[in-house]
């Protein structure tokens, strides 16, 4: 009787121990959890700062109609219009490729490919968006731009084409990923009634799937925009670093993320008003894929609980 | 009735055919397009080969930049790349993988974890120029690191832990619930169960997003450039490990540094066409890096997932 009541308290002793090492444990992988909202908390607080001592040089009326882009020029302007215009015209030339191909692809794999097919398939397609994107860069300054010169001569060297087809084909696979999980959210029985009624699986897929479906596509095509803009060593390499007010996907012309490489190339004192420049810039990018990315999480988040 | 009955019968079978056929068509579309993909694929890297091919010699990885393209070659950067990993992966996978295990088994349903789990979609979704940007504010200037190797390190370290805990997330959610309710039968604490149970039926999902990440980061140019890394280093950071007291040394982590992505953007960005056999030769090892990274997470998810049968 006299041994068990020490055995009994070691017991309770041990008990409350592990209890206090799980509350602890809890803590770190908790702090660990904050990182990621630290994370964004201090993108949003670098990014206002820095942005907060350039607009006070420059008025937001000039940022956003001045037509051109010199901050590092003797004659300074500050208008981002022709960065933007960059980057949506390599993003619209990017899209035409990646949403065409993504989606039959995607509609391919999903209602087509036997499942051996696609478990191969689907991993070496990942491959395409893990290739580093300097690698990318160069394909499209070496590779492409010599391919479209033959078709259109006078095609200039750095042009924002060969970019945004590489970025296009860059996210193809993010584009049909995103899709086909969509489409394979679409329930069983929907195909099944359109087998019944006589339809083939292409008139399946295109009637009931793809329009079942539709707010994840939507998703796929918005996370891939999101994508294309923040793209940026490709057009860094193939696309020239000219800031260039025009939508013509022929010329030169650089976007946000390029100008942003630029400046970091050369030897900028901290806290100079170019140096502040790139911050003003990263702060209209930032605002341009969060607004797409949360369009993007709201409405896949919508066909997940669609059906 | 006002057709008779054998004609509309021959528009059926008419209009059966021309169905069957469009569906042929595309499945022929189909697979030819994904093809075409993978082609590109294939020749992107034959490409880089190609034209990289003659430099590929053991000079090309033993020395370092040069003015002229001949001698130029790869040693600082590889160097600069292999330390930058080491610090991207002692600081994500910790981190990833403890967020990740809070998130699955510990952290309560309610707006705070709702908010946690909304901020890594979203950081997935951050361009990465704009990491660079942030490493270029908080790491270099408020945090004084400077333009080294742990600035670039932990930037690219932020910059994977979304893919590391995604990675990890899922892994662990595939472990069945009586696992772990067998374990609190016998009166196992929750870390208890995470450790001895949860996370032993994981380590195919951690290794796999650990690799993953890492062979994001490795092909990573826009962060570090942003945080100003040079291109010409004709000399290497201070060695790790020294044959004195105290043997090893963590000076390396504050030397200024280049690595693989940037010593290929500079030659890229030369207008002198010899460098560009240089820029192919380190994008050929660089994406045989990648693709090599790939190819085992891919294999080591394969493994594990016939390995378990529950």
């Amino acid at each position: 009787m006299n041994t068990t009541a020490p055995a009994a308290a070691g017991f309770v002793t041990q008990t409350r121990y592990r209890k206090v090492r799980d509350r602890i444990v809890e803590l770190v992988l908790l702090a660990a959890g904050l990182v990621a909202m630290l994370t964004t908390v201090a993108i949003v607080a670098i990014l206002l700062y820095e942005s907060s001592a350039f607009f006070e040089h420059v008025t937001l009326r000039e940022f956003f109609t001045d037509t051109l882009w010199t901050p590092l020029f003797a004659d300074a302007h500050y208008g981002i219009m022709p960065l933007v215009a960059g980057t949506l015209t390599t993003t619209m030339v990017a899209l035409l490729v990646a949403v065409p191909l993504g989606t039959t692809i995607a509609i391919y794999l999903s209602e087509f490919a036997p499942n051996r097919v696609r478990e191969t398939v689907k991993p070496i397609l990942e491959l395409l968006g893990a290739v580093p994107t300097v690698v990318y860069g160069y394909f499209a300054l070496q590779f492409v731009t010599p391919l479209l010169q033959m078709i259109i001569p006078d095609l200039p060297g750095f042009n924002m084409l060969s970019a945004g087809l590489v970025i296009g084909l860059m996210i193809v696979p993010y584009v049909s990923s995103v899709s086909e999980d969509a489409m394979r959210a679409v329930p069983r029985y929907m195909r099944e009634g359109s087998f019944a009624m006589g339809a083939t699986r292409l008139q399946t897929a295109l009637r009931v799937v793809v329009p079942g479906a539709f707010s994840g596509l939507a998703a796929a095509f918005i996370l891939g925009i999101s994508r294309a803009v923040g793209e940026t060593m490709v057009v860094a390499i193939a696309a020239g670093m000219q800031p260039n007010l025009t939508f013509d996907p022929r010329e030169p012309a650089a976007t946000i993320t390029a100008f942003i490489v630029q400046v970091s190339l050369g030897d900028l004192p901290h806290g100079s008003i170019g140096y502040q420049s790139i911050f003003a810039a990263g702060l209209v990018l930032m605002t341009i894929t969060l607004i797409f990315n949360v369009i993007g999480f709201f409405l896949t988040r919508r066909f997940r609980e669609a059906y | 009735m006002a057709a008779p009955m054998h004609e509309s019968i021959e528009a059926l079978r008419a209009g059966l055919t021309r169905r069957k056929l469009l569906d042929r068509v595309f499945v022929i579309i189909g697979l030819t397009v994904m093809l075409a993909c993978l082609m590109l694929l294939a020749m992107l890297f034959l490409q880089l080969v190609r034209d990289g091919w003659p430099r590929f010699t053991t000079e090309f990885l033993t020395s370092f930049p040069s003015r002229r393209a001949e001698q130029a070659g790869i040693l600082s950067a590889w160097v600069g790349t292999s330390l930058i990993m080491l610090v991207t992966a002692f600081c994500a996978v910790p981190v990833g993988v403890a967020a990740a295990i809070y998130l699955e088994e510990y952290a309560p349903k309610n707006w705070f974890t709702a908010i946690i789990e909304i901020n890594v979609t979203n950081l997935a979704g951050v361009p990465s120029i704009v990491y660079g940007l942030l490493a270029l504010g908080l790491f270099v200037y408020q945090l004084d690191l400077g333009q080294s190797i742990a600035a670039a390190g932990l930037t690219l370290a932020l910059l994977i832990l979304p893919v590391v805990i995604v990675s990890t997330r899922e892994a662990i959610r595939a472990v069945p619930k009586a696992i772990r309710e067998a374990a609190y039968g016998l009166g196992a604490t929750r870390w208890e169960v995470t450790k001895d149970h949860v996370l032993p039926y994981s380590t195919g999902g951690v290794l796999t997003g650990m690799i993953l990440g890492l062979s994001r980061a490795i092909g990573e140019t826009a962060p570090i450039i942003t945080i100003g890394a040079l291109s010409f280093i004709a000399f290497l950071p201070a060695p790790p490990l020294s044959a004195e007291p105290p043997f090893v040394s963590f000076q390396w982590l504050s030397d200024p540094f280049t690595a693989m992505p940037i010593q290929m953007f500079n030659w890229v960005s030369r207008p002198d066409v010899a460098f560009q056999s240089n820029a192919a030769a380190a994008g050929a090892i660089l994406l045989g890096m990648t693709l090599l990274m790939n190819g085992v997470a891919i294999w080591i998810r394969y493994r594990f997932r016939k390995k378990i049968n529950w």
